[in-house]
């Protein structure tokens, strides 16, 4: 293929700025002097120091972080398990079940959030009119149902990766393993687990990107007691929007940068070690 | 290792949270608290110019996508490696933190005291446009407008085209490419028969990507539309949680946002005999 010229790479350029400049702006405000968001009153950092004063975009943020990890640390062992027994299935119903797994994911989010608000409204209305009501306990909406929707819609996304690697794997590696004496979990653990790691690893990223990327469907399932990040801006931006905002946006994209680069680095040092490795193992001619 | 019982809690799982809801917005779109009834659907009538607004504007925004995605994806399949990789984490990066983050920053970008209007002002574009015209602008109109909703829409949704779309060009082989231009095929007849064709699947999967989403969303066209412009995604959040509580009729208006959506799926997926999935990352 042709390399490309000037032009083509300022179109990718300019497309990098346009998917940058909201976030750029966002940082840059949250150092501003002044409420205001769009005029700049000289340098000051009390946004940060009223973020960490402020209980109620904390707490959104800690739902945040702690619906999205447990979510996709579920998602992660339940969908390499589910993944596992439809690899094991025939044919047909392998397909109807996958067909199934897929709704969340081509499903528009907000018929999913819809769809699950009304079974929890109408499972919480039962429960607290019969069991309940006997025991005294009242349910409502909360982090419980959030956590619920959440890894319903996390774990397709976890075996939609780890699926095609499970389809590569050779069945007489596990059958040697179990030969030469290894047992159920230790071969597993031992022969299997190395192999799928790339697809597990890779669908939790996905997962728990997706429950941080959430809104619509949190908004639906969480009842007015909790809020995550995303719900305390969306409720902020009727009235006014705190510049607390622009601070923890910017604390948010430096942590995910420098997550990133901590990743990629490691990376790229462990290929060259191996490659290194293997330069090495070589019989040099 | 060969154990379908493994399978078994999440098939529950399902059922139970992705079968079971599904059923219920079915039967309530054809319920309205005491017997089953078809006025949920009579009532669509009222809506229709909701229903075609957001169609609208959901199938710009999907075709911006294309229009600006289509040539990211492929001229960023044509770079090295160590550039690829780093583009396609640069592309992804806006995707972890919240999108209402971001479309909150749109806000102070195109309010009409905001950053937009002020260069504008600032290189005289606005007196320019005064002076041409005969207008009296002192800002530009942008937030609150449909354009407003579909910059938003475009901007969330276009990596959700990039990606896939990259993916598939990128995995085609350079060998057919070189066996083409030995034969004679020069660089366009190469595009228009080959990576085209070969890329049809990402460009579907990318289209699914953007535009049900963008059918669907409420805080884009709430944020960046001020509420003046009512789309589905708000007329389905007003009937379960804002002020006209009806989940009767929001279900049944889910049930046919949802329906037209799988019936356009289906045509396009049929018109691209699109049988390889391309997925995200």
């Amino acid at each position: 293929m042709r390399k490309n010229h000037f032009g083509n790479r300022l179109l990718l350029a300019l497309t990098f700025v346009f998917l940058y400049a909201p976030i750029f702006v966002l940082i840059f405000f949250s150092f501003n002097a002044t409420k205001s968001r769009t005029v700049w009153g000289g340098f000051s950092l009390q946004w940060y120091v009223r973020l960490f004063q402020d209980d109620a975009i904390l707490s959104a943020l800690r739902t945040t972080l702690l619906v999205s990890v447990l979510a996709s640390l579920i998602a992660m062992v339940a969908g390499t398990a589910a993944a596992m027994g439809f690899a094991a299935m025939k044919r047909r119903s392998r397909h109807t079940l996958m067909s199934i797994n897929n709704i969340p994911l081509t499903n528009a989010d907000i018929v999913t959030g819809v769809s699950l608000s009304l079974l929890f409204m109408l499972a919480i209305g039962a429960f607290n009119a019969t069991i309940g009501k006997a025991a005294g306990i009242t349910l409502a909406k909360g982090f419980g149902t959030m956590l619920i929707a959440h890894v319903t819609f996390d774990i397709p996304y976890v075996i939609l990766s780890v699926m095609p690697r499970l389809r590569q794997l050779d069945p007489h590696i596990y059958e040697a393993a179990q030969d030469l004496g290894a047992r159920g979990f230790y071969a597993f653990r031992k022969v299997i687990l190395p192999d799928l790691m790339p697809g597990i690893v890779n669908g939790t990223i996905i997962a728990f990107t997706m429950s941080v990327d959430d809104f619509v469907i949190s908004y639906f399932t969480a009842g007015n007691k909790v809020s995550t990040l995303a719900m305390e801006v969306y409720s902020m931006a009727r009235r006014k929007i705190s510049p607390e905002i622009n601070a923890i946006s910017t604390l948010l994209f430096i942590s995910v940068l420098a997550l990133l680069v901590i990743v990629n680095l490691r990376q790229t040092r462990q290929n060259s070690a191996m490659r290194r490795q293997r330069a090495a193992l070589t019989p040099k001619t | 290792m060969r154990n379908k019982g493994l399978a078994m809690p999440y098939v529950a799982w399902m059922a139970i949270f992705v079968v079971a809801p599904l059923i219920l917005v079915l039967i309530y779109a054809f319920h309205n608290g005491s017997s089953f009834t078809l006025e949920n659907f009579r009532a669509m009538g009222t809506y229709a110019a909701v229903f075609g607004r957001s169609f609208l504007l959901a199938a710009i925004a999907t075709l911006i996508c294309i229009l600006i995605g289509y040539p990211v994806a492929w001229f960023l399949a044509r770079e090295g490696p160590g550039l690829r990789r780093i583009a396609t984490i640069v592309i992804m990066l806006p995707m972890w933190m919240n999108f209402l983050l971001q479309t909150y920053s749109w806000m102070s970008i195109l309010e009409n005291t905001g950053l937009l209007n002020t260069l504008f002002q600032k290189i005289g574009l606005i007196a320019l446009v005064n002076g041409l015209f005969g207008t009296d602008f002192t800002y530009f109109p942008m937030i609150n407008t449909r354009g407003a909703i579909v910059l938003g829409m475009v901007y969330n949704y276009l990596p959700f085209m990039i990606l896939p779309i990259f993916t598939v060009i990128e995995k085609i082989d350079p060998r057919l490419i070189e066996a083409a231009q030995d034969l004679g095929a020069s660089s366009a007849v190469v595009f228009r028969r080959l990576i085209f064709p070969l890329s049809v699947p990402g460009i579907l999967s990318g289209v699914t990507m953007v535009f049900v989403p963008s059918v669907a969303t409420f805080a884009i066209s709430r944020l960046l539309g001020g509420g003046m412009v009512t789309l589905l995604g708000d007329l389905i959040e007003t009937q379960f949680l804002g002020g006209s509580y009806n989940p009767y009729l929001g279900s049944a208006i889910s049930l046919v946002m949802m329906a037209i959506v799988l019936i356009s799926m289906a045509v396009m997926n049929r018109f691209g005999e699109g049988e390889e999935e391309a997925m995200l990352l």
